[in-house]
C-alpha cells in the first residue's frame, strides 16, 4: 500500500517544480495539497488532472480517495 | 456488430448529460448516498436549492468505466452543468465555498447556512434501465 510519503513523492516526481503536502490515516485515503507554477493558467480541472496524471488507474484502486488541493505559488 | 460501433453504455451516459443541465454520477442516491464524498458534493448540491438530476453508478459498474473514459476524471462523484464537467467533490466544495457554484448553478446563496432542501430535489435515474 502506498503512503503519504509515496504519494508526496510521485506528484512531485510528475509535475516538475511542484511542493505536496501529503497526508493519510490509513494509507487508502489520501489528502494533498499541491502548490505548482504548473498550474498557472488551468483551470481547476485541468490543474487536478494534471495531478491524477501521476496515478493513471491507481485512483479509485489502491488510493481509495486523493483528496485534493491545487495551487499556484 | 463491432464493439468500437455500438457502445450502448456510453451512449446512454452521453444522452444523460445532454438531456439534464445539472447532473450528478454519484454512488447512492442523494437520499442514501453511499460515499462520504459523494454525500458532501450531493449536499452542496441541495443546500443551494438548486434542481439536479442524479445517476447511481454502482449497480453497473460498466457506468464508472464509461463514465470516466467519456470526461476523462478517474473518480466518483462527477457533477456536470450544461454539458460540462464542473468537477467532484474537492472542486465542487471549494466552489460552493467561494460561492462559485452557486453562480454556475445560476441560484443564490443565501449565507453559509445550509438551507431545508426543496421539493424541486433530484430525480434519481437508471442508466442501466435504458439497456434493455
Amino acid at each position: 500500500m502506498p503512503t503519504a510519503e509515496d504519494v508526496k513523492a510521485r506528484i512531485e516526481a510528475s509535475i516538475p517544480g511542484a511542493t505536496a503536502e501529503v497526508q493519510s490515516p490509513d494509507n487508502v485515503h489520501f489528502n494533498a495539497r499541491v502548490v505548482a507554477e504548473a498550474f498557472d493558467g488551468l483551470s481547476r480541472i485541468e490543474q487536478h488532472r494534471l495531478v491524477y496524471a501521476a496515478f493513471e488507474g491507481e485512483l479509485g484502486g489502491a488510493i481509495h480517495a486523493l483528496q485534493l488541493k491545487t495551487e499556484t505559488p | 456488430m463491432s464493439e468500437q460501433a455500438s457502445n450502448p453504455i456510453r451512449d446512454a451516459i452521453q444522452q444523460a448529460i445532454d438531456e439534464n443541465p445539472v447532473i450528478l454520477f454519484m454512488k447512492g442516491t442523494p437520499e442514501q448516498p453511499m460515499c462520504g464524498f459523494s454525500a458532501r458534493t450531493a449536499g452542496a448540491l441541495q443546500s443551494l436549492g438548486a434542481p439536479f438530476a442524479a445517476v447511481d453508478i454502482l449497480p453497473d459498474p460498466r457506468i464508472r468505466q464509461e463514465l470516466s473514459a467519456l470526461s476523462n476524471w478517474p473518480t466518483i462523484p462527477q457533477l456536470f452543468v450544461n454539458g460540462e464537467l464542473v468537477g467532484g467533490c474537492d472542486i465542487v466544495t471549494e466552489m460552493y465555498e467561494t460561492g462559485e457554484l452557486a453562480q454556475v448553478l445560476g441560484v443564490e446563496q443565501t449565507g453559509s447556512e445550509p438551507v431545508e432542501t426543496q421539493a424541486v430535489g433530484p430525480r434519481p435515474m437508471g442508466i442501466e434501465n435504458r439497456l434493455n
